[in-house]
C-alpha cells in the first residue's frame, strides 16, 4: 500500500518541472553531491571532534563545554544546507532514494544522531561538568562518543549504500 | 616510467584487486571508509583553515588550534590514501584515464604542497604572531587555498563517479 503511493508520488515528482531540469543537467547532480559531502563533512568532524574530547583523545587541554561550544552549534545551520541539497536530490531522482530501504536507514540513523546531539549540546550547556561529575558519568560519556560516532558513520555508509540499492 | 606501470599492473592483476572487482560487497564498503575519511580530513582541516583565515577559534594561537585537530587529519588521511588505494588497484588503467582522477591527484599534491610552503615560510616568525586574531597576508593566503583546493578534491572525486563505470 505504501509502496505504491510512494511509487505514485515519485513518479509524481519526476515529472514536475524542477525535477526535470535536475534530469537534463548534467552537472547539477554531481554539484548537487559535491555540496552535500562537503556539509557532512562538516558536520560529521564537528561531532567526531566533540566524541574524541569525551574519550580525551583529542584536545585535552581544553575543557569539554568549550569544545562542545566550539563545535555542536555549526552543526543545525549545516545540516539545513543537507536538508535542501539532499530534497534536490530527491527531486531529481525520487526513485533512487524513496523507493529504497538504504535512504530509510539513513534517515532513521540520522534522527538518533539529531537527538543524540542536541543532548550532547543540551546537557553541556545546562551544566558544564555534566559528564565529569563521577566515574559513572564519565563511563557513560565514553558511550555515547562511541554511539555518536557509529551511528554518524552508519548515516555515511547508507548515504553510500543509496547509490547500489536503488530500484531499476 | 615503465617500471611504474609494471608495478601499477601487477596490483591490478593481484589476487587483492581481482577480489575488490569480483566482489558485490567490497567496493562499496572501500568506497564508504573512503567517504568517512575524506569527511574527516576535510572537515577538520577547515578548523585549522578558519583560523588562518581568522573567521573561528580566534581565542586559540594557531599551534594550539592546530595541536587539538591535526591528529585526527592524518589519521583519516592515512585511511583515505589506504582505501583510496584499494579502489585504485581495482581498475588501475581505468582510473589512469580519467582526468578527474588526475585532477584529484594533483590536487592533493598542491595541497600538500600549499602546507610545506606555508610552513616553511612562517617558521621563523609564527611564534610572534599566532596568537592574534588577524594573521600576516601568508597565512590567510595558505588558510584559504586550502580550503579551495580540498573542495576541489571533493568535486573531482565526485565527478570520477559519474565520468568512469566500473564493473
Amino acid at each position: 500500500m505504501i509502496d505504491v503511493a510512494l511509487s505514485e508520488f515519485s513518479k509524481w515528482l519526476a515529472a514536475t518541472s524542477l525535477s526535470h531540469i535536475i534530469q537534463t543537467t548534467k552537472w547539477v547532480i554531481p554539484a548537487l553531491q559535491t555540496i552535500h559531502i562537503l556539509s557532512v563533512a562538516v558536520v560529521f568532524s564537528s561531532a567526531v571532534l566533540v566524541d574524541l574530547r569525551l574519550w580525551r583523545l583529542l584536545n585535552r587541554d581544553v575543557p569539554l563545554p568549550d569544545v562542545a561550544r566550539r563545535f555542536l552549534p555549526m552543526i543545525w545551520p549545516v545540516l539545513l544546507v543537507l536538508l535542501i541539497t539532499g530534497s534536490l536530490l530527491i527531486i531529481g531522482e525520487p526513485k533512487r532514494s524513496l523507493l529504497n530501504s538504504a535512504f530509510y536507514l539513513k534517515m532513521a540513523l540520522l534522527a538518533v544522531a539529531i537527538v543524540l546531539t542536541a543532548w550532547l549540546q543540551w546537557s553541556l550547556s545546562s551544566s558544564p561538568n555534566f559528564w565529569d561529575k563521577n566515574q559513572i558519568r564519565r563511563i557513560a560519556g565514553q558511550l555515547a562518543a562511541t554511539l555518536s560516532i557509529l551511528v554518524w558513520c552508519g548515516i555515511l555508509f547508507a548515504g553510500r549504500w543509496i547509490a547500489y540499492t536503488q530500484a531499476g | 616510467m615503465l617500471q611504474l606501470q609494471e608495478l601499477i599492473s601487477y596490483f591490478e592483476n593481484s589476487a587483492l584487486a581481482d577480489n575488490i572487482r569480483e566482489n558485490d560487497l567490497l567496493f562499496p564498503l572501500i568506497e564508504s571508509v573512503h567517504v568517512v575519511s575524506i569527511c574527516l580530513v576535510v572537515g577538520s582541516i577547515l578548523v585549522v583553515d578558519l583560523r588562518l583565515l581568522g573567521l573561528a577559534s580566534l581565542d586559540r594561537s594557531v599551534s594550539r588550534v592546530s595541536r587539538g585537530i591535526l591528529p585526527l587529519t592524518w589519521f583519516a588521511f592515512a585511511v583515505a590514501v589506504a582505501s583510496g588505494s584499494l579502489m585504485f588497484i581495482s581498475n588501475a588503467t581505468k582510473y589512469l584515464e580519467n582526468g578527474y582522477f588526475i585532477a584529484k591527484l594533483l590536487l592533493i599534491g598542491a595541497a600538500g604542497l600549499n602546507m610545506v610552503i606555508f610552513h616553511a615560510i612562517s617558521a621563523r616568525n609564527q611564534p610572534q604572531w599566532e596568537n592574534q586574531a588577524r594573521l600576516p597576508l601568508q597565512a590567510r593566503l595558505a588558510g584559504g587555498l586550502s580550503i579551495l583546493l580540498w573542495i576541489s578534491v571533493v568535486a573531482c572525486g565526485r565527478w570520477i563517479g559519474f565520468t568512469m563505470r566500473i564493473g
